[in-house]
C-alpha cells in the first residue's frame, strides 16, 4: 500500500505504469479480441494504407493485418522478453548468492567466470550465442538472458555478501541450520528487493535486445510476428510505406519507455530513504519557522541558547526532539550535556549553527545567541563563515568527516583556506603545527597519510586539529569518544581539557557517560525527552543529584572499584518525543510521580544558587543544593 | 565435577593476501595459544581494547570460527568437529547489535522456532509451550511473538537475542559486549535478568566487554586481553584494584571515574602493535613504562602471582606501587 503510494508519488512512474498496464492488457486479451489472422497472406491487399477498411493500421508486404500482427507480435515480444528477464534474474541470482554467501575460493572462480563473460561486448556475445545455437526465438531469449546473467550475479553477489556477514546469519548457524536452509530462509528473502529492482530497470532492455536480435532475422521465424522480426520485415519499403515500420516502432518504443520510467519509479519507491520522506534535497540551513517572540540575549555566554525547539515533521508526526532548552557557555568553560539515546542531544548541538537536515527538521523557536547575535534564521552565508570558523564541531565518528580520498594534510589546508586566505605553504605549516597541538606523533610525515592509515585514536586526533584550524572560539563536540578504546578516550579527554585551558575555547561536549563528566566538565545538564531536567555545577550534581532521572540513572551505573554486585535499573523506556505525556515525561518511570507531576508542564526553576531542576519534589532538600 | 568449558592451547591465524591457488602469503594471529578454563557456573569476563582477539575468540568458541590450533572442552568431553549444530546445544552465543542479530524479514516466532526446531526436533505444540516458558523467563509478552524485529526498542531485541539462546537449552553462554548498544538505564535491566538467569537455569558466562566497570559488577573472575593473549586473569575484585600486569593498570586508570580527576595515564603513541608484524618479546613493551631488556628477549608465560591472580609479566606490579 505504502509502497503503491509512494510510487504514485512520481509522476512519470505512474505514466509508465498505466501505459503498460494497458499494453499488457490489451496482449493478454489479444486471442478474444476480434482480430484476423496474424500469419494469412493475401498479397492482393498488400501495404494498405492505416485507417483503410477492415485494417485499421493498414496491411504488410504480404497483405498481413498490421493490427493484428502488433497486437500477436507485442504478446510474444513482452512474453520473450519477461522470460528473459527471469531467468536471468533467477540464474543470476543464484550465482551471485552462492559466490557470495560462500566466499573465498568458490567466490573467485565463480566471479571470474562472471568477469569473463562481461568483458565481451555484449550484443556480441548474444549474436555468439545464435549463432552456435541457431536462430530461432527461444534461442534469442538464451541469449538475451546468457548476457545478461553476468549483470545480476555481479548486484547480487555485493549484496549477498553484506548479508553473509549480518549477526542474523551467524544466529542461524548456531541455531543448527544448515547452509542450505540458511541461503533460502535467511539470505534469499532480503535480496528479493534487490532483484525485483535490478529486474524493473533492465527488463525494457531485454525486451530492446530480444526485438533486436529478431530485426537481424535471428530470433522469431516467419509467418511468426514479434515486434522486432515486424520491424526487420518492413526495413525494405522504409521509403515507400514508412507506416509497416512504424506501427512495430512505436510499440517498441512506448513498451521500453514505459517501463524504464516504472523500473526508475519502482527503484526509487523500494529505496528505504524515502520511505522516511527524505524526497527533496536537503535545504542549505536548517528551516526555521519560529512564531513566538524571539527571546533576547542574556548573561555572559559567549554561546547561549534560549528555549530553543527543533522538531521533525514527518508525514503527519511532529516529533518534538528539542522542546525548549536554555544553555549558556563562557570562555574557557566545558558545559557538558548528558542523556540517553534519542533525548535531543545531538539535534541541540546540530541546531545552534542550523545543521539540523530539512526537511524533515524545523526549528520552530527560542533562539541562539552567539556574542549577543542570534544565529537562528541567520543566512547562510552568516552561518557559513561562522561553521568552522569561530563555532566548530568535532563528531562521534570521525570517518564521517575526513574524505577517504585527500590526505588528513589536504583537508586541513582546504578547512584553513576556506576561512582564512593564505598560501597553501603557509597553510600546510599550519597543518603541520595543528597535527602537533593534537599530539599526533611525526606530524610531518603523518600529515601526508590518508585517513585509513590512521587508527580511530588518531583519525578523531585529526578531527580535533581539524575544529581547531582556525582558532574557534566555541567548540561543539558531540561523543567524540564514545567509539574509542579507554586508553584513547584518556587522551583525548585530556587534550580538550589542556586546549580549553591554553586556549580559552568554550567547549559544548556531549556524552553519556558520567566519567567522563564528572573528570571534564565544569557543569552539566542532563536531558531527558528533548529538554534540560536538570542543571548546574558538575559536582555538586554527581555529588547529590536532584531530580529523580538523574539519581536513577546515576545509580543504573556500574562504577570501576565497586566490584560484583547488583544495579538499579529504571523500569520501561523514554517516552517517544512526537507523543509527549503533559507534564512531567519521567512520570510514568518515577516512583514519586503524583497527580501534580501529570497536570501540566513543570519549569525548569532554581535550586539553590547556582542549580537548576525540573521537578516539584526533588531528592534532596534545597539547602543540600550546594553539597 | 568437570570445568563447564577447558581451552587448551586455543589459537587462531587468519591467512592475510589469499590467492586464488596456493598457501596465503602471510598471517595475522588474531588470538595466540591459550588456555583458560572456566568453573561451572562461573561469570568469566573478558577485557581488552578493540582489535585485541576478544570477538575471535568467542567465535572460535561457538564453533563459528574454526581454532588453527588447540582444543575446546565442554563438560569434560572434548569438541573436536567445527559444526555450530553440535556446539548449538552445548554453547550459545549473544550478539552485540540485538537488531542485526534478528532477522528482519521474520517475526519473533519464527526466530524463536528455529532452535527448538533444528536443534532440539521439538514439534509445533512442544515448541509454543516452550517459547511460553522462555518469554516468561526473559520478561517478554507472548503479543510481540507475531511482530517484527524492527518494531521493538534495542533492549527488546537484546532480550529476544537472550530468549533465542536459552531456547537451545545450552548450559554456556557467550555474551559478546551484550549491553553495550543499549541505553545505561536499559544496560542495567538487561544485566539484571542476566543475572536472574543464571541463577534460574544454573548458566555459565563468558562475558565479553570493553566496559571495565560493567565487566567489575558481573564477574567472578576476569581475564584481560592484549594483543591476543592473556596477559592477567583472577578474580574481578582483585584484578583492576590491585593489578599486577602494567597494562591492567593503564586500563583501570584510563577508565573516567566520577570523583578521579583527569590526566592522561599514557604519554606514548598508544599504537596497538602490528599485527602483520609482531614485535620481539613482550607485545607490550612499546608502551610499558617498566620495560627492561628480558621483556625484549623473550614473551613472558602467565603466572601465578600471588591471591589466585595470574599475570603475564616479568615485573609485575606489586600492592606497594
Ligand atoms: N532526521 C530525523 N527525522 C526524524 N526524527 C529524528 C531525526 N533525527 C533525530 N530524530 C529524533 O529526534 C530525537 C532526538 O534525537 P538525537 O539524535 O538528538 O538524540 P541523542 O540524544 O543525540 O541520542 P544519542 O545518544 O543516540 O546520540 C529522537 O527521538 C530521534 O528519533
Ligand atoms: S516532577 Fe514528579 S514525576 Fe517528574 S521527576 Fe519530579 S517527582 Fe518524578
Ligand atoms: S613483561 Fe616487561 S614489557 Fe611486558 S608488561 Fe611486563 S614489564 Fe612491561
Ligand atoms: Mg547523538
Amino acid at each position: 500500500m505504502s509502497f503503491l503510494r509512494l510510487l504514485s508519488r512520481n509522476r512519470l512512474a505512474l505514466a509508465g505504469l498505466i501505459v503498460m498496464s494497458v499494453v499488457v492488457l490489451l496482449a493478454l486479451l489479444t486471442p478474444i479480441l476480434p482480430l484476423p489472422d496474424p500469419d494469412v497472406t493475401n498479397t492482393a491487399e498488400r501495404f494498405k494504407k492505416p485507417f483503410s477498411e477492415r485494417a485499421l493500421l493498414g496491411t504488410d508486404h504480404l497483405g498481413r493485418d498490421l493490427a493484428s500482427r502488433l497486437m500477436w507480435g507485442t504478446r510474444l515480444s513482452l512474453a520473450v522478453g519477461f522470460a528473459a528477464a527471469v531467468a536471468a534474474a533467477t540464474i543470476g541470482a543464484a550465482i551471485g548468492v552462492i559466490a557470495g554467501f560462500y566466499g573465498g575460493r568458490v567466490d573467485n572462480v565463480i566471479m571470474r567466470g562472471v568477469d569473463m563473460l562481461m568483458g565481451f561486448p555484449y550484443i556480441l556475445l548474444a549474436l555468439a550465442i545464435v549463432a552456435a545455437l541457431g536462430p530461432g526465438l527461444l534461442n534469442a531469449l538464451i541469449a538475451v538472458a546468457a548476457v545478461n546473467i553476468p549483470f545480476f550475479a555481479r548486484n547480487i553477489r555485493g549484496v549477498t555478501v553484506g548479508i553473509a556477514h549480518k549477526e542474523f546469519v551467524d544466529a542461524a548457524r548456531l541455531c543448527g541450520m544448515s547452509n542450505a536452509r540458511i541461503i533460502i530462509t535467511e539470505v534469499v528473502p532480503n535480496v528479493v528487493p534487490v532483484i525485483v529492482i535490478a529486474m524493473s530497470t533492465t527488463i525494457g532492455w531485454m525486451i530492446l535486445e530480444t526485438a533486436g536480435l529478431s530485426f537481424l532475422g535471428l530470433g522469431s521465424q516467419p509467418p511468426q510476428a514479434d515486434l522486432g522480426s515486424m520491424l526487420g520485415e518492413a526495413r525494405s519499403a522504409l521509403i515507400t510505406n514508412p507506416h509497416t515500420s512504424v506501427v512495430p516502432g512505436a510499440m517498441i518504443l512506448v513498451i521500453v519507455m514505459a517501463i524504464n520510467l516504472l523500473g526508475d519509479g519502482v527503484r526509487d519507491a523500494l529505496d528505504p530513504r524515502l520511505k522516511s520522506g527524505a524526497l527533496s534535497r536537503p535545504m542549505p540551513t536548517t528551516m526555521v519557522r519560529r512564531t513566538d517572540p524571539v527571546p533576547q540575549p542574556e548573561g555572559d555566554g559567549i554561546l547561549s541558547l534560549r528555549n530553543l525547539q527543533t522538531q521533525f515533521h514527518v508525514k503527519d508526526r511532529i516529533y518534538k526532539a528539542v522542546g525548549g532548552v536554555d544553555l549558556s557557555v563562557r570562555p574557557g568553560e566545558c558545559l557538558g550535556i548528558i542523556g540517553e539515546s534519542g533525548s535531543g542531544k545531538s539535534v541541540t548541538a546540530l541546531s545552534i549553527m542550523g545543521l539540523v537536515a530539512s526537511p524533515p527538521g524545523v526549528i520552530t523557536g527560542g533562539a541562539v545567541h552567539y556574542k549577543g547575535e542570534d544565529l537562528i534564521g541567520a543566512p547562510y552565508e552568516t552561518l557559513r563563515h561562522l561553521r568552522g570558523d569561530r563555532v566548530a564541531y568535532i563528531f562521534q565518528d570521525p570517518l564521517a568527516t575526513l574524505h577517504p580520498l585527500y590526505t588528513v594534510g589536504a583537508q586541513l589546508i582546504e578547512a584553513i583556506q576556506s576561512h582564512h586566505r593564505t598560501s597553501t605553504s603557509e597553510a600546510r605549516a599550519r597543518a603541520i603545527e595543528l597535527l602537533k597541538s593534537v599530539r599526533i606523533p611525526n606530524a610531518e610525515a603523518r600529515v601526508d597519510n590518508y585517513p585509513h592509515e590512521m587508527s580511530g585514536g588518531m583519525r578523531q586526533r585529526v578531527g580535533i586539529a581539524m575544529a581547531l584550524a582556525n582558532d574557534p572560539e566555541v567548540i561543539i563536540a558531540d561523543e567524540p569518544t564514545t567509539a574509542l578504546d579507554v586508553t584513547v578516550q584518556a587522551q583525548i579527554l585530556a587534550l580538550l581539557d589542556d586546549l580549553r585551558r591554553e586556549r580559552g575555547l568554550a567547549i559544548i561536549f556531549i556524552t553519556h557517560d558520567f566519567g567522563v563528566v564528572a573528570q571534564l566538565c565544569d557543569r552539566v545538564a542532563v536531558m531527558y525527552a528533548g529538554r534540560i531536567v536538570e542543571e548546574g555545577p558538575t559536582d555538586a550534581i554527581l555529588n547529590a543529584p536532584a531530580h529523580p532521572y538523574t539519581a536513577r540513572l546515576m545509580a543504573c551505573v556500574p562504577e570501576l572499584g565497586q566490584g560484583r554486585r547488583q544495579l538499579a535499573a529504571i523500569p520501561g523506556l523514554p517516552p517517544v518525543v512526537d507523543k509527549l505525556p503533559a507534564g512531567c515525561a519521567f512520570a510514568d518511570r518515577c516512583p514519586k510521580a503524583a497527580s501534580a507531576c501529570r497536570s501540566g508542564d513543570i519549569d525548569l526553576g532554581p535550586f539553590g544558587p547556582a542549580r537548576k531542576i525540573r521537578c516539584i519534589d526533588p531528592e534532596i532538600p534545597v539547602q543540600e543544593a550546594t553539597a | 565435577m568437570s570445568a563447564a568449558l577447558k581451552l587448551t592451547d586455543l589459537s587462531k591465524t587468519f591467512p592475510v593476501g589469499k590467492r586464488l591457488f596456493g598457501a596465503p602469503k602471510a598471517g595475522v594471529k588474531a588470538v595466540q595459544p591459550l588456555s583458560l578454563t572456566v568453573e561451572q557456573g562461573e561469570t568469566l569476563g573478558i577485557v581488552g581494547e578493540s582489535g585485541c582477539g576478544k570477538s575471535t575468540l568467542a567465535r572460535m568458541l561457538v564453533g563459528l570460527l574454526p581454532p588453527t590450533t588447540g582444543q575446546i572442552e565442554i563438560d569434560g568431553a572434548p569438541l573436536d568437529n567445527a559444526d555450530p549444530a553440535t556446539f548449538g546445544q552445548k554453547i550459545q552465543y549473544v550478539f552485540q547489535d540485538p537488531i542485526s542479530s534478528l532477522n528482519p524479514r521474520k517475526t519473533i516466532r519464527q526466530i524463536m522456532d528455529a532452535p527448538l526446531r533444528h536443534l532440539h526436533g521439538m514439534d509445533a505444540k512442544a515448541r509454543t509451550a516452550r517459547i511460553a516458558e522462555i518469554f516468561a523467563a526473559v520478561n517478554l509478552r507472548e503479543e510481540f511473538l507475531d511482530r517484527y524485529p524492527h518494531e521493538f526498542s534495542g533492549g527488546q531485541a537484546q532480550r529476544i537475542g537472550i530468549a533465542r539462546a536459552l531456547a537451545a537449552d545450552a548450559r554456556i553462554l557467550i555474551l559478546d559486549e551484550p549491553v553495550s548498544a543499549l541505553d545505561v538505564s536499559v544496560q542495567a535491566q538487561v544485566l539484571n535478568l542476566l543475572a536472574d538467569l543464571k541463577q534460574k537455569f544454573g548458566l555459565t558466562y563468558i562475558f565479553i566487554s570493553h566496559d571495565l566497570a560493567v565487566v567489575e559488577a558481573v564477574s567472578d573472575r576476569v581475564a584481560v586481553l592484549y594483543f591476543g593473549s592473556v596477559v592477567e586473569v583472577g578474580p574481578a575484585d582483585q584484578v583492576f584494584a590491585a593489578p599486577r600486569h602494567p597494562y591492567t593498570r593503564l586500563l583501570a586508570d584510563s577508565a573516567p571515574v566520577v570523583g578521579r580527576a583527569l590526566a592522561a595515564p599514557e604519554a606514548k603513541e598508544t599504537e596497538l602493535p602490528d599485527p602483520l608484524n609482531p614485535p620481539e618479546g613482550c607485545a607490550f613493551r612499546a608502551r610499558c613504562p617498566r620495560a627492561t631488556e628480558v621483556c625484549a628477549g623473550a614473551v613472558p608465560s602467565l603466572e601465578v602471582q600471588s591471591d589466585s591472580v595470574s599475570a603475564a609479566c616479568f615485573h609485575p606490579l606489586a600492592d606497594t606501587d
